[in-house]
């Protein structure tokens, strides 16, 4: 299968960048080592490159219902602008998939009805899923809307870090500290018209740039090359999500190999049991009933790393979970990793133990996120 | 990208060094490999006075990003082990050919040296 590749694949080779596969994509993992990357973050800032997500626009004049009856959260509490976190469901309620979802902001020249136009960013690799998802259910509801898969229309490039805001105000034709957070707003960035989102992937402020694909470099080089703004690959990426506890689809959640309700992914208020959607009765019934296992924080106690597979047990060496992600946490310097559990043992400061090669590692359930800024 | 290839040891194809010194080799990972792996944060090594075997896994090195098995060049008992990188296993990544080297073992069978690469045939693979 033949990888896609970002619009600046050969700038980001340039830049020493080492790549990895991911949905698909050949993007890049590393440039100047993961634990630089993740600092810079923390302490100042970094660009990444996330033109592997997906990008779906629905318009026209169905659009909100649509959006409402595919994802779990109540597109109709947003405004133009307004962003909000939410699930795609199947009808059992388990997660195909999670997205952001935005009420695209009103254009300057008031071209289009914005009031209902959404664009909805699935993660990468889901674009064709999605969009025949959304045509599908369309048609079946004879709604009145255009699904319009945008994924190599435009680049998508996080700018994140205590002072991200303040190189993308630098850069902007706009007011970017007045963009509240989980809003969005069309700008000029670079000389680029932009969606600028105040959204994020790594548990500090910053900033999401909706680009448009052939203007990628432009935007890119404003922060990467004038700005100095760290480059950073999708390895920081994966250390710093993990530490503000937030999920990667696919692997803490993937609908074939681990399919997972928003109330075991610890996401349940994604959920809005008062809207109609997809999912939703099973919900309710699994919210009343109450769930087998969940989602839960750990740190490693004895020394070892945890990872993706490996087997959770009880004191006594009895299986009671599984690891989904694991790593080095850079910023506490402790083995941190996420795990699906049964209820039981789910209280922080819960001892588990977690098989690391054969090896039964001491473990701590810990309360999410690891960190907060 | 050029890596640091010391001709004074040997390499495997699995990117491990012996560095021998009379009837011992010291053992941990090229250049190369510190560079693909990344930032080191955890190394699993066997005892001192364990028995390793020539091709076989000694031990584990993991990054953030990646967990690798460590194969030995050679058959033996383990005489050393740097239990630096315990608490420092960014030693790896700094000083790869000195500081963070991981095993001593005794040599047990000499012959065993002769399939690993010299210097420049693994510069060869690497390039």
């Amino acid at each position: 299968m033949a990888l896609e590749t970002p619009p600046l694949r050969d700038r980001h080779a340039e830049a020493g960048a080492k790549f990895t596969e991911f949905g698909g994509w050949d993007m890049p993992v590393e440039f100047d080592g993961i634990r630089v990357e993740h600092e810079a973050v923390r302490s100042s800032a970094g660009i990444f490159d996330v033109s592997h997500m997906s990008e779906i626009e629905v318009s026209g004049p169905d659009a909100e219902r649509l959006m409402q009856r595919l994802t779990s959260n109540d597109v109709t509490a947003l405004d133009a602008g307004d962003a909000q976190y939410s699930t795609i469901t199947d009808a059992e309620g388990d997660i195909i998939d999670d997205t952001v979802v935005y009420r695209l902001p009103e254009t300057d020249d008031g071209a289009g009805d914005s009031e209902s136009s959404f664009l909805f960013v699935p993660n990468a690799g889901h674009a064709e899923q999605m969009h025949d998802r959304w045509t599908e259910h369309r048609d079946d509801w004879d709604l009145d809307a255009t699904v319009y898969d945008a994924t190599y229309d435009y680049g998508m490039f996080a700018v994140q870090g205590p002072d991200a805001v303040g190189h993308v105000d630098d850069a902007a034709d706009v007011d970017v500290d007045g963009i509240s957070r989980f809003s969005a707003t069309w700008a000029s960035v670079a000389g680029v018209e932009c969606l600028v989102a105040r959204t994020g992937y790594t548990g500090e402020d910053g900033v999401e740039l909706v680009v448009p694909w052939n203007r990628a470099p432009e935007v890119w080089a404003a922060f990467a090359e004038e700005r100095d703004v760290q480059r950073c690959g999708l390895g920081a990426r994966d250390t710093l999500r993990l530490e503000a506890g937030l999920l990667l689809s696919g692997q803490d959640f993937d609908h074939e190999s681990n399919p997972r309700n928003p109330y075991e992914a610890g996401i349940g208020f994604t959920v809005k049991l008062d809207t109609e959607f997809v999912g939703r009765d099973a919900l309710e019934a699994a919210k009343a009933e109450g769930v087998d296992e969940k989602l839960v924080g750990f740190k490693l106690v004895d020394r070892g790393i945890p990872r993706h597979g490996y087997d959770v047990t009880d004191t006594d060496g009895l299986v009671v979970g599984e690891v989904t992600s694991g790593t080095m946490s850079p910023t506490l310097d402790d083995p941190i990793g996420l795990a699906y559990v049964s209820t039981e043992y789910t209280d922080p400061g819960t001892t588990l133990r977690v098989v690391v090669r054969g090896d039964s590692k001491k473990a701590r359930v810990e309360s999410l996120p690891f960190y907060e800024r | 990208m050029s890596f640091n290839i010391p001709d004074d040891r040997q390499y495997m194809e699995s990117h491990e060094y012996a560095a021998r010194d009379g009837d011992t080799v010291r053992v941990g990972i090229s250049d190369f490999a510190q560079d693909e792996l990344g930032d080191v944060v955890f190394v699993e090594l066997p005892d001192v006075g364990d028995e390793v075997t020539h091709d076989e896994a000694f031990g584990v090195v993991e990054s953030i990003k990646a967990v690798s098995d460590l194969y030995a060049p050679v058959s033996g008992e383990v005489t050393a082990v740097n239990e630096n990188l315990f608490d420092a296993p960014e030693l790896v990544n700094d000083d790869p050919y000195g500081d963070g080297w991981m095993l001593e073992i005794s040599l047990s069978d000499e012959s065993e040296l002769d399939e690993l690469l010299s210097a420049d045939e693994y510069d060869a693979q690497v390039a």
